[in-house]
C-alpha cells in the first residue's frame, strides 16, 4: 500500500468551509489522532460513508470544530481509506489543521496525486486519467516555473547555504571513511558540532518563517466586526482606499463574503464585513449572528471596532470577551470626537489597541503595526528567503528532524558511519527541493576537495 | 584456414578477475564453459596493486564469497599481510584488506580453472565475434580456429586496444608486456556496438634491496586476521610488513618541470583516467598547496624482490621518473625494475545493458570488469559473477539473479553502472551505498547466502552451517532482549568506570549494550546466561542492537524504494512519444531503457514530475 497522504482539497482563500482530505492506508489511524469526537466514537470505528462531529486538537490545544466524514476503501475517491475533516474555513485554520495532521502521520499530497491515486485504484476512466497527466505535466511545469522563480531567490541561496554546509561535512566523512590511507584530515568532534548545530540554526530559522511568509503570499482573512455605526465601513473604505493601487483580486474569492483585497502594509488582507452583532429573538437572524460568531473564531485576524465617542455597552463586552485568545486589533474609531469609552478596559483585555479616526483619514500606520506584530511579519524580511508552501516546509523540517538526530547521536558518541547517514537524510530531504541526489553529490565534492588515490 | 573447434554454452573472452568469475559460476551451473586468455600465464594476473580488498571493495568480495565465488578463497590463500581498514568509524566502513603473493595468486587461479568441471581453458587471442545464422554466437582466434557458443561474456580488460604510454614512448600493448587483443575492437564497431576509451595507470616496481627501510615507518597485519571467505576456518598469519614514505618538494620540483612531458599533458591520450586513482603528477598539478603526499611500499611476493610503491603511478617517461623517485626517503638509491606506466583500453558504455550485464541489443552478448568502464580487480570480479551467473541462468530458461541496490554492493555497482553509466573509470566506495549501514562487510552471508544458495552456487555444508549461524543470532538476540540485569555493586562498578550513568531498577541487556560506552565484552561478568562464544555471532548481535534506531532508518527507505523498483517498465516504451515527459527525460529514458520506476528515478536529467507522468502512463498501458 502507499504511504498516507494528505492535502487541504477546498480552493484557497474561499470562506466558510475548509476541507482536509487524507487518503491512504492509515488515514482512520492519521485522522483519529488530531480528531476527538464530542460523541467518543473512534474514527477508526466508524463505518463508511458516515460522519461525526468533534475537535481538532493538537499538542493538546483546540484548533477547531470539525465534522470527520468516513470513507471506507475502496468506496472513496481514490479507493483507499479516506477521511475528510470539514473545519470552519480561514485560510489560518486550514493550514493548522493540515498541519497538524501532517505531523501526526501523513504525508503532504503531490499536484493531483488524490486523482493519480483515484486512476491507479480503477476509480477514473482512461480518458480521465489522461487528462490528469496532462493536469500533473502542466502543473509540473507550471510549478518548476514557480518553483524556480522561489528558489532563485534567497531561499535558494538560504537552502542552498544549509545544503553545501551538510555536503562539506558528509563529504569529508565520506573522504575519511573511503581513503583511509590517503592524508584526510581527522573528523574534528567540535568542527562536526559547529557545522551541525549551524544548520540547525538557519533551518529552523527558516521554519519559523514559514506561517508569516505564507501571509505575506497569500494573505489573511480579516473580518471587520462591532456593533452598527460604529464605523466599520468607513474603515473598510479607509483601508481600500489607501492603497487603492494594488488591491488584488485574488481568484476563487467569492465576493458576497470578502469584499475586497488590500495591502496593509506588507500584508495583503482579505476584508470582509460581518452583520452586526447583537442579540436578537428572530430565529433567522440569530442563525445569521450565530454565523458571524463563527466567523469571528475561524478568522484569521478580526478588527474590532469601537466608538471612542460613546461609552462601551453589552454588545461592545460581548466581543471584547469572544476575541479574548483570538488574533484581534481592537480599533477605537472616532478619536477626533470627544472620548467617553473606557480605552484602559479595552487595553486590558486585548493586546492591540489601535485609536484611529477613520472618517478624517488619518494615518494606518499604527493599524499596520499592529497587524504585521499579530501576522508575525513585523520581524520578516521576505527578501531574506522564506519557505513558499507546505511540501518546502515539510522537506525542511525532516532536514531539521534529521540534524537534530545527527547532533544527538554525536552527543552520545556513536560512530560516524551512523552520524553520517543521517546527515545524508538531512541533505536528500534539501536535495528534494532542487532534485538532486545525495550520493553523486557527495561523491564530486570528495573529488573536487580532497586529495586521493592509490 | 577457419575451422570449427569447439562448441560452448558459455564462452568467456579474457581471464582477469572479471573472466574467472564468470567462467567458474557459468561452469558450477552446469555450463559448458570456455574462457580464452592471451596468455596462459597471465590469469588471475594482478598487472596493479598486490592486494585484495580495501574500503567497499572488501565488502564487494564477501559478497562474492557469500554468493559462491572464488575471490575471498584465493585471497584467503594467497595473502601476505591482512588489516581491517577503519576500525573505529564505525562498522557500515569497516573495510577488509590483504596484501597477496601476487604470482601464487594467479597460479591458485589457474589452476582452480583448469580444475573446474565444465569448463575450459585455452591460450587464444580472440579477433572476431559475430552471430550465425543459427543465432549462435561465433569467436574466431587469431589462428582461425572457430568455437560456437549459446553466450558470450566480454571480460577484456586492458587488454582490449591496449596502448601504453611512458613519456614520449608509446605502443600497443597490454597490461604487464602482454599482447593487447588488437583486432577485436574492429569487429565489436562492426557488430554496431560503441566503444571508447579510457585508460589507467600503475606505479613503478623497485628491487628490495634498493631500498632503504631504516627511517621507514613499517606497517604490520592485524591479530587476530578476519578471513575474506566464510569458508576459511584457518584464517593463518601475517608474512610480511609494508613501509610507509612520503613525497617532498624536490619530489615536487622534478615532477611540475617536466610536466610538458606527460602525455596526459601533453593530449596525447585520449582516454578518460580515474578521478579517484589519479597519478602522481595529477595529485601535484591539482593539489599544488599540498606540501606532501603519502606512499606506500608493498612486498609482491614472497619468491620476489619487487616491491610495489602504492601511490606513485606515472606517465612521466623513464629518465623522469627515476629522478622523482629517487627524491623520496627510502627510495633515494633504489631500482627501478618496471616502469611506471599509463595505459589506454577500450570500453564500452554501459548504460547499454540491463541488471544482468545482458546488451539489450545483443542478446546472448555480456560485459564485465573494465570492458564495463570500472576499475579494480574486486569490481571485476564483482561484475564477473553477475555476468557468468545470469548467462547460465538465462540459458537454461530460469529466473535471472537481479541484485537490487538495497542488496549488496554489487547490485549497487551494477545499478551505478547501467543506470548512470560512467565518464570515468568506475570505483567502488562506501559512500557510493546510501544503506551502507545495513550493507557490511560482516553481514554479507546474512544478506546473500539464500541468493547464492537459490542459484546453486552454495552447496549443503555451506548451508547448514549458514543455516546454523542464523539461528544462533536469533537465540542470542531474543536472549539479551529478554534478559534483565537486576542493580548491583557488580554492574554499577562497570558502568561507573565506563562513566556511563548506573542503574537503580532492572535493566534489560540489550539496552546496557546499546549504550555507546559498553559493549559485549565488557558485560561478560554479569551476563550469567551467556553461552554463545563465536565472535561471529556476537558480532551480529552487537552491531543490529547498538545501532538499531539507524539501521530501522534505512529499512525504512529501502521499503519506500522497493516499492518503486517493483513497478516494472516494459523494454518496448518508446519514451519519445510520452507527452508529458520534458524532453531531456525522453531521451535520457530511451538511452538507459530502465527497468523500473525506481530504477528511472536514479536517472540524471529525470525529475520527480517525469516519474508521475510515467508511473501514470505504466497504469494506463496496463487498463489498455
Amino acid at each position: 500500500m502507499e504511504n498516507t497522504i494528505a492535502a487541504i482539497s477546498t480552493p484557497n482563500g474561499v470562506g466558510g468551509m475548509g476541507v482536509i482530505r487524507i487518503s491512504g492506508e492509515n488515514a482512520l489511524e492519521v485522522a483519529e489522532r488530531v480528531f476527538q469526537s464530542v460523541s467518543d466514537k473512534r474514527i477508526t470505528e466508524m463505518k463508511g460513508y458516515t460522519a461525526s462531529f468533534g475537535k481538532i486538537i493538537d499538542d493538546g490545544e483546540i484548533i477547531d470544530e470539525a465534522v470527520a466524514l468516513v470513507f471506507r476503501a475502496p468506496m472513496s475517491y481514490t479507493g483507499e481509506d479516506v477521511v475528510e475533516l470539514s473545519c470552519h474555513g480561514g485560510m489560518y485554520i486550514t493550514r493548522r489543521v493540515l498541519r497538524a495532521v501532517l505531523s501526526h502521520g501523513a504525508d503532504p499530497a503531490g499536484a493531483g496525486e488524490f486523482t493519480k491515486r483515484a486512476f491507479l485504484n480503477g476509480k477514473l476512466g482512461l480518458t480521465e486519467a489522461e487528462s490528469v497527466m496532462d493536469i500533473i505535466s502542466a502543473s509540473g511545469s507550471q510549478s518548476a516555473r514557480a518553483a524556480l522563480s522561489t528558489m532563485e531567490g534567497r531561499l535558494r541561496k538560504r537552502i542552498d547555504s544549509v545544503r553545501d554546509e551538510l555536503l562539506t561535512l558528509a563529504a569529508h566523512l565520506a573522504a575519511w571513511a573511503d581513503y583511509p590511507e590517503d592524508e584526510i584530515p581527522e573528523i574534528d568532534e567540535d568542527e562536526l558540532r559547529e557545522g551541525l548545530e549551524k544548520c540547525r540554526k538557519e533551518l529552523s530559522a527558516l521554519l519559523s518563517t514559514y506561517d508569516a511568509g505564507k501571509i505575506m503570499r497569500e494573505g489573511v482573512d480579516t473580518v471587520i466586526a462591532g456593533r452598527p455605526n460604529v464605523g466599520k465601513s468607513t474603515l473598510m473604505n479607509l483601508l481600500a482606499g489607501c492603497e487603492r493601487s494594488i488591491v488584488t483580486d485574488i481568484p476563487g474569492t467569492t465576493r458576497d463574503i470578502i469584499e475586497e483585497t488590500v495591502m496593509l502594509g506588507n500584508v495583503p488582507l482579505r476584508l470582509s464585513d460581518t452583520a452586526g452583532l447583537r442579540s436578537t429573538d428572530d430565529i433567522v437572524e440569530s442563525i445569521g449572528v450565530q454565523r458571524a460568531k463563527d466567523r469571528l473564531q475561524s478568522a484569521g485576524l478580526v478588527f474590532a471596532v469601537f466608538d471612542a465617542s460613546t461609552p462601551l455597552d453589552n454588545e461592545d463586552i460581548e466581543l471584547i470577551e469572544m476575541l479574548r485568545s483570538a488574533p484581534a486589533v481592537a480599533v477605537i474609531n472616532k478619536s477626533d470626537l470627544e472620548a467617553k469609552i473606557d480605552d484602559d478596559y479595552i487595553k486590558s483585555r486585548m493586546s492591540h489597541v489601535v485609536c484611529i479616526s477613520a472618517k478624517n483619514d488619518s494615518d494606518t500606520a499604527a493599524l499596520e503595526r499592529a497587524v504585521a506584530e499579530i501576522a508575525g511579519t513585523s520581524e520578516l524580511d521576505p527578501s531574506q528567503g522564506i519557505l513558499a508552501n507546505e511540501r518546502q516546509y515539510n522537506d525542511a523540517l525532516k532536514a531539521l528532524s534529521s540534524v537534530e538526530e545527527a547532533l544527538s547521536a554525536l552527543a552520545m558518541g556513536i560512530t560516524f558511519d551512523a552520524v553520517t547517514i543521517v546527515i545524508e537524510d538531512a541533505i536528500n530531504c534539501l536535495l528534494e527541493l532542487t532534485g538532486e541526489r545525495v550520493t553523486e553529490a557527495v561523491v564530486d565534492k570528495v573529488f573536487s576537495s580532497f586529495c586521493v588515490g592509490k | 584456414m577457419k575451422f570449427l573447434a569447439e562448441e560452448f554454452d558459455i564462452a568467456v573472452i579474457g581471464a582477469g578477475h572479471a573472466g574467472i568469475e564468470a567462467g567458474l559460476a557459468a561452469a558450477r551451473l552446469g555450463c559448458k564453459t570456455g574462457v580464452f586468455t592471451i596468455n596462459m600465464d597471465a590469469v588471475g594476473n594482478c598487472p596493479c596493486n598486490p592486494s585484495i580488498g580495501g574500503t567497499a571493495k572488501g565488502h564487494l568480495v564477501r559478497e562474492i564469497d557469500a554468493l559462491g565465488g572464488e575471490m575471498g578463497k584465493a585471497a584467503d590463500d594467497c595473502f601476505l599481510q591482512s588489516r581491517m581498514l577503519n576500525k573505529g568509524k564505525g562498522p557500515a566502513v569497516h573495510s577488509l584488506r590483504a596484501q597477496i603473493d601476487r604470482r601464487a595468486y594467479s597460479a591458485r587461479m589457474k589452476h582452480t580453472l583448469e580444475l573446474q568441471k565444465n569448463l575450459e581453458l585455452r591460450q587464444a587471442e580472440i579477433t572476431e565475434l559475430e552471430k550465425d545464422s543459427d543465432g549462435m554466437w561465433v569467436l574466431t582466434t587469431r589462428l582461425e580456429a572457430q568455437y560456437r557458443s549459446k553466450a558470450v561474456i566480454l571480460a577484456t580488460g586492458t587488454y582490449l586496444g591496449g596502448k601504453i604510454y611512458v613519456g614520449e614512448v608509446s605502443y600497443e600493448s597490454g597490461p604487464d608486456g602482454m599482447f593487447p587483443a588488437k583486432y577485436l575492437p574492429d569487429s565489436l564497431e562492426k557488430m554496431g556496438m560503441s566503444i571508447r576509451r579510457f585508460k589507467t595507470g600503475t606505479p613503478a616496481r623497485v628491487l628490495r634491496s634498493s631500498i632503504d627501510f631504516s627511517e621507514l615507518e613499517e606497517q604490520s597485519g592485524d591479530d587476530p586476521i578476519v578471513p575474506f571467505s566464510y569458508d576459511t576456518t584457518d584464517p593463518g598469519e601475517n608474512k610480511v610488513k609494508c613501509y610507509v614514505s612520503w613525497t617532498n618538494e624536490n619530489t615536487k620540483k622534478v615532477i611540475l618541470d617536466n610536466i610538458s612531458r606527460s602525455p596526459m599533458y601533453s593530449g596525447k591520450i585520449e582516454g578518460i583516467g580515474p578521478r579517484y586513482c589519479p597519478s602522481i603528477e595529477d595529485k601535484i598539478v591539482r593539489f599544488s598547496d599540498k606540501p606532501r603526499h603519502q606512499l606506500f611500499i608493498e612486498p609482491c611476493g614472497l619468491d620476489t624482490e619487487e616491491m610495489y610503491i602504492q601511490g606513485m603511478s606515472s606517465s612521466l617517461p623513464e629518465d623522469v621518473q627515476l629522478d622523482f623517485y629517487h627524491t623520496i626517503k627510502g627510495l633515494e638509491h633504489c631500482t627501478v625494475m618496471r616502469p611506471a606506466y599509463a595505459i589506454e583500453y577500450y570500453c564500452a558504455d554501459p548504460v547499454q545493458m540491463n541488471r544482468t550485464l545482458e546488451f539489450r541489443e545483443f542478446p546472448g552478448l555480456y560485459g564485465a570488469g573494465q570492458f564495463n568502464g570500472s576499475s579494480g580487480y574486486e569490481e571485476a570480479a564483482a561484475q564477473g559473477l553477475v555476468a557468468g551467473v545470469n548467462a547460465a541462468l538465462k540459458i537454461q530458461g530460469k529466473e535471472p539473479m537481479i541484485l537490487d541496490r538495497a542488496s549488496s554492493y554489487i547490485g549497487t555497482l551494477v545499478d551505478d553502472l547501467v543506470t548512470k553509466g560512467c565518464n570515468d573509470p568506475y570505483r567502488m566506495m562506501t559512500s557510493r551505498s546510501e544503506y551502507r549501514l545495513i550493507l557490511r562487510q560482516d553481514n554479507a552471508d546474512v544478506r546473500l547466502t539464500p541468493t547464492g544458495r537459490r542459484i546453486g552456487l552454495i552447496g549443503d555444508d555451506r548451508w547448514d552451517r549458514f543455516q546454523g549461524k542464523l539461528e544462533r543470532i536469533n537465540n542470542e538476540l531474543e536472549r539479551v532482549r529478554t534478559t534483565v540485569i537486576s542493580p548491583s555493586e557488580e554492574i554499577n562498578s562497570i558502568l561507573r568506570e565506563r562513566n556511563t550513568s548506573e542503574i537503580k531498577t532492572g535493566v534489560r541487556l540489550a539496552d546496557l549494550i546499546k549504550r555507546p560506552e559498553l559493549n559485549y565484552e565488557v558485560l561478560t561478568t554479569v551476563d550469567k546466561t551467556r553461552n554463545e562464544t563465536d565472535r561471529n555471532v556476537l558480532e551480529q548481535v552487537e552491531i543490529e542492537i547498538k545501532y538499531e534506531g539507524y539501521i530501522k532508518r534505512q529499512l525504512i527507505i529501502i521499503d519506500q524504494v522497493r516499492r518503486l523498483e517493483s513497478k516494472l517498465l516494459p523494454d518496448d516504451i518508446d519514451y519519445s512519444t510520452i507527452d508529458g515527459l520534458r524532453l531531456e527525460a525522453r531521451e535520457k529514458l530511451n538511452k538507459v531503457r530502465p527497468e523500473s520506476i525506481g530504477q528511472a528515478s536514479r536517472i540524471s536529467g529525470v525529475s520527480p514530475a517525469d516519474i508521475s507522468v510515467l508511473i501514470i502512463y505504466l497504469s494506463a498501458m496496463k487498463n489498455r
